[in-house]
C-alpha cells in the first residue's frame, strides 16, 4: 500500500540550500542522465509512455505519446520547450519547485531533449516571479559549468543549449501556441491547429511543449523505473502529483501525493477548514475547472474521478472557500479576470467575456431579474466550444458551475438589492476575530 | 535618456542568443525598461531596427503585455493580487488601504515617484495569501498595516527583503534580470517559504515516503492509441485538437 503523502518533486525542498547544484547533486541529482544516456532515445520515450506520465499542466495528455508525435525524419530542428508560465488562479506549485529545486527542471529537459532528439531548449517563465527566474538562470550556468550542457555532454555524443527566456505578463502565453508565438517575439495570440505545434512549431519545427512539473517528473521515472511511478496512482492516472491547498485551510501548502487522493483527505491533512466555518464550494484545478460542493469531498482526485464529477482536475490547483464567501462576488472576479486576459483574437471571447462581466456586475449588485441567470447561461452557450482555444472555455466554468450549484445565492443578491455577505469575515485576519 | 552603443550592443547580445533575432524582442523591451524606465519611442526603434522589423511590429508586442508600461514607473512597482482568492483572503482590503495610504489610484505613481501601485493577476504564490508582489518579488500573507509598513519603508529607503527572496532592488534593477543579465541575488533567502514545505513536514513526521526503486507496476493503462488518449485527456480542446487532425488527414 503506497503512503498517503509521496515526496518525490517536493523531498528536497526542506534540504540547505537546495537550489544548488551541490545540494542537488549529493543527494543523487544527474544521476539519472547517465542512465538515459546510455539508452537509445527511442526507449527513453518507451520508458516515459510505459510510465503512464500524463502531462500536468492540466490537460492530461500522455507525455511520452505527445513526444512520439515528433517526426523523426523531418530535416529541421526539433525543439524542446518548458511551459513555466504558471498563471491559472490558484495554481502555485510549478513556481516553489523552480525556486527550491530548479536542477531538477534542468536534469528533466536534458533528458526529454535527448528522447526527442532536440539541440535547443526554453524555459519559459512567466516574467513576474524574479527571484524563480534568478535560481533558474543560476541552475542553467551552473549545469553548463558541470558539463551537463553544452557539446558532448557526458562523453555522449549529444550537444544541448538551454535559454531561459522571461514572459512579460499575459495569461493566455500558458496556452502552448500562444506561448510560441511570445516565445517568437510577437503578440501572444494563440494559432490555428494543425499544423501541432510536433509537426510545425517553434520557427515552424517539430516542437515539444511540456509543463514544468510534467519535465521534472522525467528524471524519477528513468532512475526508477516506469514501473515505480505506474505503482502510484489510479488505474488510468498514474503517479504522483503537487496538490496545491489554498484558502480557508488550517494549513495551506504543497501535498505531494499519488493521484487519486480526495479533499476529505487532504483537507483533514491542512488541519481541516478555518475554525468555526465550514467548506462551502473549491476548484479542483484551478478556476478554469467547474466548482465543486461538499458532496464532492470524496470523488478521487485523478483525471476520471473529477471528469465523472462534472469538472476537471486541472493542475490539482484546490482553492477553498469557507461558508463567509460569496459564490456570486468570486465568480465575478474570476470572469473579471478572463476578460482582462481575452487575447482579443477571436470574437466569442472577446466579446462574450465582456458581457459576461456586464450582467454578473449588475447581478452581484442586486440589479435585473432572474431571468438575467438564462441569459448568463445562454452567453456561456454562445462562449463554449466556439472561442478559438481553452480560455474562454475557462471562463465560462465558474459561472455555469456556480449557478448550478448556487442558484439560489445567486436569487437572494436580486430579493436583497445587493450582496448579503460582508467581505471582512472572509480575510485571512478575520478568524482571529472571531477567536478573540 | 539615450541610448547608448553599450546598450545597443546589449540589445543585440540577446537577440543573438536565438536561433531567430527576433525571439530576442520580449527581454529586449525588459531591457528598454531597465535603462529608460518605461517602453519609449525610442526604445521601439532600436529593437526594430535590431531585428529589421517595423516599429509598429515592436509596439503591437509593447503593447499586448502587462509588464510593458509606457508611463514612468516608481522605483518600486507594487501589485496586489486580486484575483478571487487573495482578494476574498484580504487583498481587496490590502489594495484598498494602499489607494488611501498612498493616496493613488490603480497604476498611478505616488509624487514623489517612488512606488507605482497596481492590482496584479493571479501570481502563483495562492498558498501564501493574501499576496503582494514588490518589484516581482513575493511578500507572502499580508495584511493592510504590513503592506503599509512595506511602503513606508520603501519610501523612506530602508532595506526592504521578499518574505522568500533577497532585498528588494529596484524595478529598473529588475528589469535588467529578466532581460537575461543576472545580478548574482540567486543564494539570498530560503529555498522554500513554510507553505511550500508543510506537505513535506507531515510526510517527514508520519515517515511517509514514496515506494521503493523495486515497487512493481499498479494495475491498469493508460491511453496507448491517440484516439484513447484524447477519450482521457482532461479538456475538450485535445478532443477538438484531434478530430480537426482527423478531418486534415482525410
Amino acid at each position: 500500500m503506497t503512503d498517503v503523502l509521496t515526496p518525490v518533486l517536493t523531498d528536497n525542498w526542506g534540504d540547505d540550500r537546495a537550489w544548488t547544484i551541490a545540494a542537488y547533486t549529493d543527494r543523487g541529482g544527474y544521476a539519472a542522465l547517465d542512465k538515459a544516456f546510455a539508452m537509445e532515445p527511442d526507449a527513453v520515450i518507451e520508458a516515459v509512455k510505459e510510465s503512464g506520465l500524463r502531462g500536468r499542466g492540466g490537460a492530461g495528455f500522455p507525455t511520452g505519446m505527445k513526444w512520439g508525435f515528433i517526426p523523426q525524419d523531418n530535416p529541421k530542428p526539433k525543439y524542446l520547450v518548458v511551459n513555466a508560465d504558471e498563471s491559472e488562479p490558484g495554481t502555485c506549485k510549478d513556481i516553489p519547485l523552480m525556486m527550491a529545486s530548479p536542477h531538477t527542471l534542468v536534469e528533466g529537459v536534458i533528458i526529454s531533449s535527448y528522447a526527442i532528439r532536440a539541440h535547443q531548449a526554453f524555459i519559459y517563465i512567466r516574467g513576474e516571479v524574479l527571484h524563480v527566474i534568478r535560481r533558474v538562470q543560476r541552475a542553467v550556468e551552473e549545469a553548463y559549468a558541470a558539463g551537463h550542457l553544452g557539446k558532448n555532454i557526458h562523453g555522449s555524443g549529444f550537444d544541448l543549449d538551454v535559454v531561459v527566456h522571461a514572459g512579460a505578463g499575459a495569461y493566455i502565453c500558458g496556452e502552448e501556441t500562444a506561448l510560441l508565438e511570445g516565445l517568437e517575439g510577437r503578440r501572444g495570440q494563440p494559432r490555428l491547429r494543425p499544423p501541432f505545434p510536433a509537426v510545425a512549431g517553434l520557427y515552424a519545427s517539430p516542437t515539444v511543449i511540456n509543463n514544468v512539473e510534467s519535465i521534472s517528473s522525467v528524471p524519477s521515472i528513468i532512475e526508477h523505473g516506469h514501473q515505480w511511478f505506474a505503482s502510484m496512482g489510479t488505474e488510468k492516472s498514474k503517479g504522483y502529483g503537487i496538490f496545491s491547498l489554498s484558502g480557508h485551510v488550517q494549513r495551506p501548502g504543497q501535498y505531494e501525493a499519488p493521484l487519486g487522493i480526495t479533499l476529505r483527505e487532504l483537507i483533514d491533512l491542512a488541519g481541516g477548514v478555518r475554525e468555526g466555518h465550514e467548506l462551502k464550494f473549491w476548484t479542483p484545478g484551478g478556476s478554469s475547472t467547474p466548482l465543486l460542493t461538499t458532496e464532492h469531498l470524496d470523488v478521487p482526485l485523478d483525471f476520471e474521478g473529477v471528469g465523472a464529477a462534472g469538472s476537471m482536475l486541472g493542475t490539482r490547483a484546490l482553492q477553498i472557500f469557507d461558508d463567509t464567501v460569496c459564490v456570486v462576488r468570486a465568480t465575478l472576479r474570476w470572469t473579471e479576470f478572463y476578460k482582462h486576459e481575452s487575447c482579443g483574437k477571436c470574437t466569442p471571447c472577446r466579446e462574450g467575456t465582456w458581457w459576461l462581466v456586464q450582467v454578473l456586475s449588475a447581478l452581484e449588485k442586486g440589479q435585473g431579474s432572474e431571468a438575467d441567470l438564462d441569459l448568463l447561461l445562454d452567453q456561456c452557450d454562445n462562449i463554449l466550444g466556439r472561442s478559438f482555444c481553452a480560455l474562454a472555455d475557462g471562463a465560462v466554468s465558474p459561472i455555469a458551475s456556480s449557478i448550478k450549484y448556487f442558484r439560489d445565492e445567486y436569487v437572494a443578491h436580486l430579493t436583497e438589492g445587493g450582496c448579503p455577505f460582508d467581505p471582512a469575515r472572509s480575510t485571512a485576519w478575520a478568524a482571529e476575530e472571531v477567536t478573540v | 535618456m539615450t541610448l547608448t552603443q553599450e546598450h545597443l550592443g546589449e540589445l543585440r547580445e540577446i537577440a543573438a542568443r536565438y536561433p531567430q533575432a527576433r525571439s530576442g524582442l520580449l527581454p529586449m523591451l525588459h531591457l528598454v525598461q531597465s535603462i529608460e524606465g518605461r517602453v519609449t519611442a525610442e526604445g521601439i526603434e532600436a529593437c526594430a531596427d535590431i531585428l529589421g522589423i517595423t516599429a509598429a511590429d515592436v509596439s503591437g508586442v509593447a503593447t499586448f503585455f502587462t509588464m510593458y508600461k509606457r508611463r514612468p514607473v516608481g522605483d518600486y512597482h507594487v501589485g496586489v493580487c486580486t484575483n478571487t482568492l487573495c482578494a476574498v483572503m484580504g487583498g481587496d482590503a490590502i489594495f484598498q488601504r494602499l489607494k488611501d495610504h498612498l493616496d493613488v489610484g490603480n497604476d498611478e505613481t505616488t509624487e514623489d515617484g517612488k512606488v507605482t501601485l497596481e492590482h496584479v493577476e493571479c501570481n502563483a504564490a495562492c498558498d501564501y495569501a493574501p499576496v503582494m508582489m514588490v518589484n516581482w518579488e513575493f511578500m507572502d500573507n499580508q495584511t493592510p498595516e504590513s503592506a503599509v509598513q512595506v511602503v513606508d519603508d520603501l519610501r523612506s529607503g530602508a532595506e526592504v527583503h521578499s518574505t522568500r527572496g533577497p532585498r528588494i532592488v529596484t524595478w529598473r534593477e529588475a528589469e535588467r534580470v529578466l532581460a537575461g543579465f543576472p545580478d548574482g541575488l540567486a543564494d539570498e533567502g530560503p529555498a522554500a517559504g513554510p507553505a511550500s514545505l508543510v506537505g513535506l513536514g507531515i510526510a517527514r513526521e508520519r515517515g511517509w515516503t514514496a515506494p521503493s526503486s523495486d515497487a512493481g507496476a499498479g494495475s491498469g493503462k493508460t491511453a496507448e492509441t491517440k484516439e484513447e488518449a484524447v477519450e482521457q485527456a482532461d479538456t475538450s480542446r485535445a478532443e477538438t485538437e484531434t478530430k480537426q487532425e482527423e478531418r486534415s488527414d482525410d
